[in-house]
C-alpha cells in the first residue's frame, strides 16, 4: 500500500544535498556557537510551560487521575498514596531540559566530534522541512538507532540549525551514570524502564507525560523505534509502545494532525563496533558507569571516518490514516478512560512502523567498505569451503566491488562512492579505515582475521576471536542487506523451490518471508507486492527473465542469482541449526526445555558444528540471528512459548520441526 | 380577500397600551423599531388592527371559533395585506436568488464603502467603513473581480408543468388556489444551500414542482393529500424555504407530477389558552409573525431560531428546530404540546393536551423531524410564556478561545446560562468588528479605541487570540440584574472582561443580516455557507481546532487559490454539551467548478465532525444533504424502524422528497 509513493519519495530525496556542519565548526569558535542566540520556530499552537508546570499537568490529568482512582480501588491503597506514587514516577522519568546544559554540550561535543569524525554531513532541506513540520503539527523524531552518539547527535544538529530541541525517550540504563544521566536529563532526555508491561499505573504516567508533551507541542518528541541499539547494523523490527502512544492522540481527535518524521544516521564507523561483536558472542554488555564512558577514552584517539545525517521526508499520519481508520470509535467513551484502539488502528499503526523503518533504511547512506567488507566475507567462506588461500588480489576486489556498486545502485541503494577518484585509491582508501578488519599483504586483500593458533588458546578462544572480526564485517555487509533482501528472497526461494515456476517460487517466497519476519523488515501482509517488485528489479538487473508462469534466467543472471542468494545463505544456514538442534534437544530432553537452558546449549552445538567444518559461518554464533531464530520457530509453531511458569519454558513441536527441516532440507539437495 | 393574522383569540382584554409597553422596553434584535419611524408606522397600523379584532371576540365571547376555513372567505377584502409576511408570490418582497427582502441587501457603493439597504434592519442605509478592507483582506477577494448574478430568471430555463390532469380537475372542484407559473414553480424548488443559489445566480434550474397550492386550512390540507394519494401525485411541504439541507429540491429521478405544497396562507393563531399558558396555530405561520402577534399580546413563544424572520412552525417542527432562547424556553420538542399532521393514512394527533405521558413512545417523535416525509404538519399547539419585563445584553471578551468555552462549560455546570450565550473565536470576532457600522461621534470612536487599549494593551489581550461571548439576559429586572452578576463572575474567573451592552447586541442583530452578507461575496466571487453539530464538553475545544484546520487543508488541497475564512461559534450550551457553528468561505477565482469544490469541502468538514464525536445535525437536519451518513447515526435497525413507519404511514411515497432516508 505505501509501497509505491514511497520508492517515489526515495527518488526524490536522493536530490537533497549534504551538508558538512563540522566545517564550519573548524573555522570559527566553538565557544561562541555555543553561546549563540538560539531561537527556534515553535508549534503554532504551542502552550508555553516550564518542566514543572509540564509535570503539574500530567499529576492532574484526568486519564492519570482515573487511573490513580482505579489503581486505589482496585489495590486498597489509598489514594493519595497512589498519586504520591505517580508523582515519583514522573520525578524520575521527566526530563528536565535547560539551555546551558545544551549549551555546554554544544561546546564539548563539537570538540569531541572534530576529533573522531571527518565530517557530520546533514540534508539541510530535511531540516528546512523539519522546520515547516514543527510549526503546523506535533512532530515525532525518529532516527535510527546504531549507537549511544545517536541521540546526542540529533540534538547537536537541532541546535546547530536553530531548530526546537527534542526531548527524547532513553533507557533507564542511562540513568545508572552518576551525572551524565542527569546531564543528559538537562539536556532533553526523559527516562523509561526498560519494561513495565504489566504496571498500570507506570504506564498512565508514562503515556500521559509523552501526549502532553505532544499535545502541548511543547518540543518535539524524538524516541527510536527500533528500540534499542542495533547491535548488527541491520535494523530492528519496529517496537509499537511508544508509537502507539504518539499517535493515540490524533486517533482520539485531540491534536489535528501528528507528522513522524524518520531520521537516518549512517555511520562510516561506529564506535561500538568491537563493543557489539563481543556482546552479541555471549560477553555481556557492561553496564554503563562514568567511569566505563572515560576507559572509552581510547576511542577517542581513533578515526571514524563521517557520519551522514538525513532527515526523511514528514509523515502525516492523518493523511496515511484517511479512510482507513474509524476515529469515531472513540465517540462513546469519555476519551480518558483507556481504551483498546480497534483492529483498524492496529493494522494501520503496524504498518506505519514498518514503513518508517523502510524509511530510515532508504535514506542510509552506505560507504564503499560496506560493499568490500560483504565481498570479503563471501570470499572468505568460499575459501573455507573450497581450501584455496582466502584474499583477493586488490584489482580484483575493485573489479568486484564496481559490479556491486553498479548493482546496489541499481536496486535503489544511497551509496557514497566517490565517482571522480580512481576506484583502487576509493578502495584502499577506505580499507585504511578499518585497519582492525582488513589487512593488505603482497598486494592481496584479506579478513584480519587472527592467524595461526597459539599454543595457549583452545580451539574454542580461537574461534572466538575470530568471531569478532567475522561479526564486525558482518555489521558492515548488514547495512545493505536491506537494498537486496527482496531479490534476495526471490534468488532464495528459486533455490529451494528448485524450480521456475512462478507459484512455487512464490510458494516458497512467501514461507521465507514469514521465516525471516523477525531478521529483516518485512512489511506484513506485503508478500505479493514484495514479490513482484522484487522480480522488477532482477528484470532490471537482468538477472531474470519474468513471464507470466515461469521465469528463465539468462546467461549473464546466474552471477547475480548466486551473490544474492549466498547474501542470505548465512542465515538459512543458521536457522537451520538451530532447528537441527531444537529437534535434537527434544529427542534427548523430552518435549520442553527451558529458555535459559537453550541459548548455551544452542552456543555450544554451534560451536561443535563449526569446529567439525559441518558449518562454515561463525556469524551464526551471533546471539541476535539465534534470538530471531527462536522467534522464527516459535512463529512457525515449530516450537511454543509455554506461560506462566517463572522461566519461559519452550516446547517442541515435533511434526512442525520436522517438516522445517525438510522444507529447508531441499536447499542442499539443489 | 381578507385575511386576518389574528382571528378571534380568547378573550383578552388586555389593552393595547399594555401591550405597548412590553413592546418598547424590548430591544428588538430584529428590526430595531425604535431605529426605524417607517417600521413604528406599519406596527401601529397593525396593533389598531388587533385592538379591533380583540374588541370584537370580547363583544361576541365566542371562544375557540377558530378551525372554520378561510378559503371560504370573501375575496373582497383585501386592504391589510401589509400584517401577512408572506403572500402568496413570495417573489413579490423576496428574492427569487438570494436570501430575504429584495429591497435589504449589501452592496459596495460607488466610494467602494459598504452599505446595507433597505429600511428594516438597524443596519439598514449605514455605511460598513471596515467591511471592504476586511472582506478584501480575509479572502483575498478585489472590488474590481464581480461575479454578478443572472439578474432575471429566464423562463426557458424550466421544463414546462408535467400535470397530472385528473388531479389538477379534481383540485379545482376544491376551490383551493393553485398555480403553474414558472416563478412560483423556481420559488419552491430549492432551499438556502450554497450550491441552490449559486445555480440560481446563474440561471440555472434544475428539476422543479410542477405545481403550488396554497392550502388555507387544515381541511384543505387533508383533501389535497386525499387527492395525491388517490392520483399517484407527489407532494412536497414548503414552510419557510430556509432549508439548508437539500431538503426542498425535487428528487430528479421523480417521474409522477411534484406538487409544492404552500403553508404560507395557514398563519392563523386559532386561539390562546392564558390558563394553560398554550396557543393554538396553524403551521404555515412564520416565526416573526407569531411572535409579533404574541407580543401585542403580551406573550412569547421564545422560540427564535435565526431564520424566524422567514421559517415557518410546521418547518420547525419538521426539522426539530432550536432557537437562539432555548435555554429559557426550550427547543421546539420542548415547546410543542400538540401537534396534527394530514399523512396518505389520514390525521395523525394525540386525543389529549396532557403536559406529559407514559403512552408508548412519543408519537410527537416520529413527527418531529421527518423533514416532510411523513405527512404535512397542520396545527400546533405550543406553550407560550409572558413576555419577560426586562431584556439586556451583554458581551464578555476572553483571552483566547479555550478560556471562553471552559467559562462556557462552567456556566452550564453551574445551569445558570442566561436566555442565550454564544462564543465566537477570534475570527469571528474580527469579522463582527468589520460590520461595526459607522459611528457618528467623535467620542464614541475616541471610547472605543479606549477600550481596544484597554483590552490588548492593559490587559494584554492578544487581538489575534482574544474572543468575544455575547449574552441575553431575559426576566424580572431584579433577577436579570441578579443573573448578569453570577454570569460575569464566573467569566471573570476565566480571564472574561465585560465588554459592554454594544457589542452583544451587535452580535444578535448579525445573525440577521448574516446571511445577507453570502449574496454580497457571491458578488465577489467568494462563496461561502454555514454548517452546525453538537457535541460533548470535553470535545468542544479539539472539534473545533480539527474542523477549521481541516477546511483549510482541503481547500488548499482541492486547488483554492486564496486562504479561507475558516471559523465558528459555541451558540448552545447544555448540560452534556454544546452546538458548534462553522463558518465557511473561500474565494474561489481560478476554479473551474467552484460548487464541486465546496461541497467536497463542507463533505470533509462533515466527515471530520463526526470523526471527533460530533452529531450529524443540532438542528439544520439531514434533508437529502446529509443522509449517506445516517446508518452510522442510528444504526441499521434505528434505519429499519424510521423506514417501517414510512412504509406504513405512506406506502405510496406521496410525500416524495427523499429526505432523511
Amino acid at each position: 500500500m505505501f509501497s509505491p509513493t514511497q520508492h517515489g519519495e526515495s527518488m526524490l530525496k536522493k536530490k537533497d544535498e549534504f551538508e558538512d556542519i563540522l566545517e564550519e565548526r573548524r573555522n570559527s569558535s566553538d565557544l561562541r556557537y555555543a553561546l549563540r542566540s538560539y531561537t527556534p520556530p515553535l508549534y503554532k499552537e504551542v502552550t508555553p510551560a516550564t518542566a514543572n508546570e509540564l509535570k503539574d499537568m500530567v499529576l492532574q490529568s484526568d486519564p492519570l487521575c482515573f487511573v490513580v482512582r482505579q489503581v486505589s480501588t482496585e489495590s486498597g491503597r489509598p489514594v493519595d498514596e497512589v498519586q504520591a506514587e505517580a508523582s515519583a514516577i514522573l520525578e524520575e522519568m521527566a526530563h528536565g531540559l535547560q539551555l546551558s546544559t545544551v549549551r555546554f554540550f554544544a561546546f564539548t561535543l563539537s570538540k569531541v566530534f572534530k576529533t573522531l569524525f571527518r565530517s557530520i554531513h546533514v540534508n539541510e532541506d530535511g531540516i528546512q522541512r523539519l522546520q515547516q513540520a514543527v510549526q503546523e503539527n506535533p512532530v515525532v523524531l525518529l532516527p535510527s538507532h546504531r549507537s549511544y552518539l545517536d541521540f546526542l547527535l540529533m540534538s547537536y544538529i537541532l541546535y546547530t540549525y536553530d531548530t526546537p530541541l527534542p526531548v527524547i525517550a532513553a533507557g533507564m540504563d542511562f540513568m545508572g551514570m552518576k551525572m551524565v544521566g542527569e546531564m543528559l536529563r538537562k539536556s532533553g532526555a526523559f527516562f523509561i524502564r526498560r519494561s513495565f508491561g504489566g504496571d498500570k499505573l507506570y504506564w498512565a504516567v508514562f503515556s500521559e507525560y509523552v501526549q502532553t508533551l505532544l499535545k502541548k507541542g511543547y518540543a518535539p518528541i524524538e524516541f527510536f523505534l527500533e528500540g534499542t541499539r542495533s547491535r548488527t547494523s541491520k535494523s530492528l523490527t519496529p517496537k509499537l509502545g511508544l508509537l502507539n502512544v504518539v499517535l493515540e492522540p490524533f486517533f482520539k481527535g485531540e491534536v489535528y494532525d501528528v507528522t513522524l518524521l524518520p531520521v537516518s544516521i549512517s555511520y562510516e564507523r561506529i564506535l561500538e563496533e568491537s563493543l557489539y561483536a563481543r556482546e552479541l558472542l555471549g560477553v555481556p554488555k557492561p553496564k554503563e558507569s562514568t567511569s566505563g564512558l572515560f576507559k572509552a577514552r581510547k576511542v577517542l584517539s581513533e578515526d571514524y571516518g563521517s557520519i551522514h545525517v538525513y532527515f526523511g521526508q514528514p509523515v502525516s499520519v492523518r493523511k496515511l490514516s484517511e479512510g482507513r481508520v474509524k476515529r469515531s470509535q472513540f465517540n462513546l467513551m469519555p476519551r480518558h478512560i483507556p481504551k483498546r484502539p480497534g483492529e483498524d488502528i492496529n493494522k494501520v499503526v503496524i504498518e506505519l512502523a514498518y514503513q518508517l523503518v523502510q524509511n530510515q533504511q532508504a535514506n542510509m547512506v552506505l560507504n564503499p567498505f560496506v560493499l568490500l567488507a560483504t565481498l570479503l566475507l563471501q570470499n572468505h567462506h568460499q575459501s573455507l569451503a573450497s581450501g584455496q588461500k582466502p584474499g583477493m588480489k586488490l584489482q580484483e576486489l575493485t573489479d568486484r566491488a564496481l559490479w556491486l556498486r553498479d548493482l546496489s545502485r541499481l536496486f535503489g541503494a544511497c551509496l557514497q562512492w566517490p565517482d571522480d577518484r580512481p576506484p583502487a585509491e576509493v578502495v584502499s582508501s577506505s580499507l585504511r579505515l578499518h585497519p582492525g578488519l582488513v589487512t593488505i599483504s603482497e598486494g592481496r586483500v584479506q579478513l584480519a582475521l587472527p592467524g595461526e593458533p597459539h599454543g595457549a588458546s583452545s580451539p574454542e578462544e580461537e574461534l572466538f576471536n575470530q568471531a569478532v572480526i567475522i561479526l564486525s564485517c558482518v555489521s558492515y555487509r548488514n547495512q545493505m542487506l536491506h537494498v537486496f533482501v527482496g531479490p534476495a528472497l526471490v534468488a532464495s526461494a528459486m533455490n529451494i523451490s528448485s524450480s521456475t515456476q512462478k507459484n512455487e517460487i512464490a510458494n516458497s517466497h512467501s514461507f521465507l518471508r514469514n521465516m525471516f519476519f523477525h531478521e529483516f523488515i518485512l512489511c506484513p501482509g506485503g508478500t505479493n507486492q514484495d514479490l513482484s517488485m522484487s522480480f522488477d528489479l532482477l528484470e532490471k538487473a537482468r538477472a531474470l527473465d519474468v513471464f507470466s508462469h515461469h521465469v528463465l534466467v539468462p546467461e549473464e543472471g546466474h552471477r547475480t542469482l548466486s551473490f544474492l542468494s549466498s547474501l542470505l545463505d548465512p542465515f538459512l544456514q543458521g536457522y537451520q541449526v538451530m532447528e537441527t538442534h531444537g529437534r535434537s534437544c527434544c529427542e534427548s530432553k523430552g518435549d520442553t526445555l527451558t529458555d535459559k537452558q537453550f541459548v548455551p546449549d544452542v552456543r555450544k552445538f554451534i560451536v561443535k558444528q563449526i569446529l567439525a567444518g559441518r558449518l562454515k559461518y561463525s556469524e551464526v554464533l551471533s546471539s541476535d540471528l539465534q534470538k530471531n531464530a527462536l522467534a522464527a520457530l516459535s512463529r512457525l509453531g515449530a516450537v511454543q512459548k509455554i506461560k506462566g511458569s517463572v522461566l519461559g519454558n519452550l516446547k517442541v513441536n515435533k511434526v512442525m520441526v520436522n517438516w522445517l527441516e525438510d522444507t529447508l532440507g531441499e536447499k542442499e539437495a539443489a | 380577500m381578507r385575511r386576518l393574522p389574528l382571528t378571534p383569540v380568547t378573550a383578552s382584554h388586555r389593552s393595547a397600551p399594555s401591550i405597548h409597553k412590553h413592546g418598547s422596553s424590548m430591544a428588538s434584535n430584529i428590526s430595531g423599531s425604535s431605529s426605524s419611524s417607517d417600521r413604528q408606522r406599519v406596527a401601529q397600523h397593525r396593533l389598531r388592527v388587533i385592538a379591533g379584532h380583540l374588541q370584537r371576540s370580547a363583544e361576541s365571547d365566542s371562544v375557540i371559533q377558530a378551525a372554520e376555513c378561510k378559503a371560504s372567505v370573501s375575496e373582497s377584502v383585501a386592504a391589510d395585506s401589509e400584517t401577512r409576511t408572506v403572500p402568496r408570490r413570495r417573489q413579490e418582497i423576496m428574492k427569487w436568488n438570494g436570501w430575504g427582502y429584495s429591497d435589504s441587501r449589501f452592496l459596495f457603493n460607488k466610494k467602494g464603502q459598504a452599505e446595507f439597504t433597505g429600511k428594516r434592519y438597524r443596519l439598514s442605509g449605514l455605511i460598513i467603513p471596515g467591511l471592504k478592507d476586511w472582506f478584501e483582506g480575509t479572502f483575498g477577494a478585489n472590488l474590481q473581480h464581480k461575479s454578478p448574478a443572472t439578474p432575471i430568471l429566464n423562463s426557458n430555463a424550466t421544463h414546462p408543468p408535467n400535470l397530472n390532469k385528473a388531479f389538477v380537475e379534481e383540485l379545482k372542484s376544491t376551490g383551493v388556489p393553485f398555480s403553474h407559473d414558472t416563478e412560483d414553480r423556481v420559488f419552491r424548488a430549492h432551499g438556502h444551500c450554497l450550491h441552490e443559489i449559486f445555480a440560481l445566480r446563474e440561471g440555472k434550474v434544475g428539476r422543479v414542482p410542477d405545481m403550488v397550492v396554497w392550502p388555507n386550512c387544515h381541511n384543505d390540507v387533508v383533501k389535497i393529500v386525499e387527492l395525491a394519494t388517490k392520483h399517484d401525485v407527489c407532494l412536497i411541504p414548503y414552510g419557510g424555504g430556509t432549508s439548508v439541507s437539500s431538503a426542498l429540491e425535487c428528487p430528479p429521478e421523480e417521474t409522477r407530477s411534484i406538487v409544492s405544497l404552500d403553508t404560507s396562507q395557514m398563519n392563523r393563531i386559532l386561539w390562546i389558552d392564558e390558563k394553560n399558558l398554550t396557543a393554538h396555530m396553524e403551521a404555515g405561520i412564520i416565526g416573526q409573525d407569531l411572535e409579533r402577534l404574541l407580543n401585542e399580546i403580551g406573550y412569547c413563544t421564545g422560540h427564535e431560531p435565526d431564520s424566524m424572520e422567514f421559517s415557518s412552525l410546521g418547518g420547525w417542527v419538521a426539522t426539530r428546530a432550536s432557537g437562539m432562547k432555548k435555554n429559557i424556553y426550550g427547543n421546539i420538542e420542548d415547546l410543542v404540546v400538540h401537534i396534527k399532521m394530514v399523512t396518505p393514512q389520514g390525521v395523525i394527533e394525540k386525543g389529549c393536551v396532557g403536559p406529559r405521558m407514559s403512552t408508548g413512545p412519543d408519537i410527537h417523535h416520529f413527527i418531529l423531524g421527518s423533514e416532510g416525509t411523513l405527512g404535512v404538519v397542520t396545527e400546533v399547539t405550543m406553550k407560550i410564556r409572558p413576555m419577560p419585563e426586562y431584556q439586556k445584553y451583554g458581551s464578555v471578551v476572553f483571552p483566547n478561545f479555550e478560556q471562553g468555552v471552559a467559562c462556557l462549560r462552567e456556566v452550564a455546570r453551574q445551569r445558570c446560562a442566561p436566555a442565550s450565550i454564544r462564543l465566537m473565536d477570534n475570527e469571528q470576532f474580527k469579522f463582527g468588528h468589520a460590520l461595526k457600522p459607522q459611528v457618528s461621534s467623535l467620542f464614541t470612536s475616541f471610547v472605543d479605541g479606549l477600550k481596544k487599549f484597554y483590552i490588548t494593551k492593559f490587559k494584554g489581550f492578544d487581538p489575534n487570540h482574544l474572543c468575544v461571548a455575547t449574552l441575553l439576559f431575559e426576566g424580572d429586572r431584579e433577577k436579570v440584574l441578579q443573573h448578569e452578576k453570577q454570569v460575569y463572575d464566573i467569566a471573570a474567573k476565566f480571564g472574561g472582561l465585560a465588554a459592554g451592552e454594544d457589542n452583544g447586541q451587535r452580535g444578535y442583530m448579525l445573525t440577521f443580516v448574516i446571511a445577507y452578507l453570502r449574496d454580497l461575496g457571491m458578488d465577489y466571487y467568494v462563496i461561502g455557507e454555514s454548517f452546525e453539530t453538537s457535541v460533548p464538553w470535553d470535545r468542544v475545544l479539539d472539534i473545533c481546532r480539527n474542523v477549521k484546520a481541516r477546511i483549510i487543508h482541503e481547500c488548499k488541497e482541492k486547488g483554492v487559490q486564496f486562504p479561507p475564512l475558516s471559523t465558528c461559534r459555541v451558540t448552545q450550551t447544555y448540560d452534556a454539551g454544546a452546538c458548534i457553528y462553522f463558518y465557511f468561505a473561500f474565494n474561489y477565482r481560478g476554479l473551474s467548478d467552484p460548487v464541486h469544490v465546496y461541497e467536497q469541502v463542507e463533505h470533509a468538514a462533515r466527515e471530520e465532525i463526526l470523526a471527533n464525536g460530533g452529531s450529524l445535525s443540532h438542528h439544520h437536519g439531514v434533508g437529502t444533504l446529509r443522509k449517506e451518513w445516517m446508518r452510522e447515526t442510528i444504526s441499521s435497525v434505528g434505519m429499519g424502524m424510521l423506514k417501517s413507519v414510512k412504509d406504513f404511514v405512506d406506502p405510496k411515497n406521496i410525500f416524495g422528497n427523499r429526505n432523511l432516508l
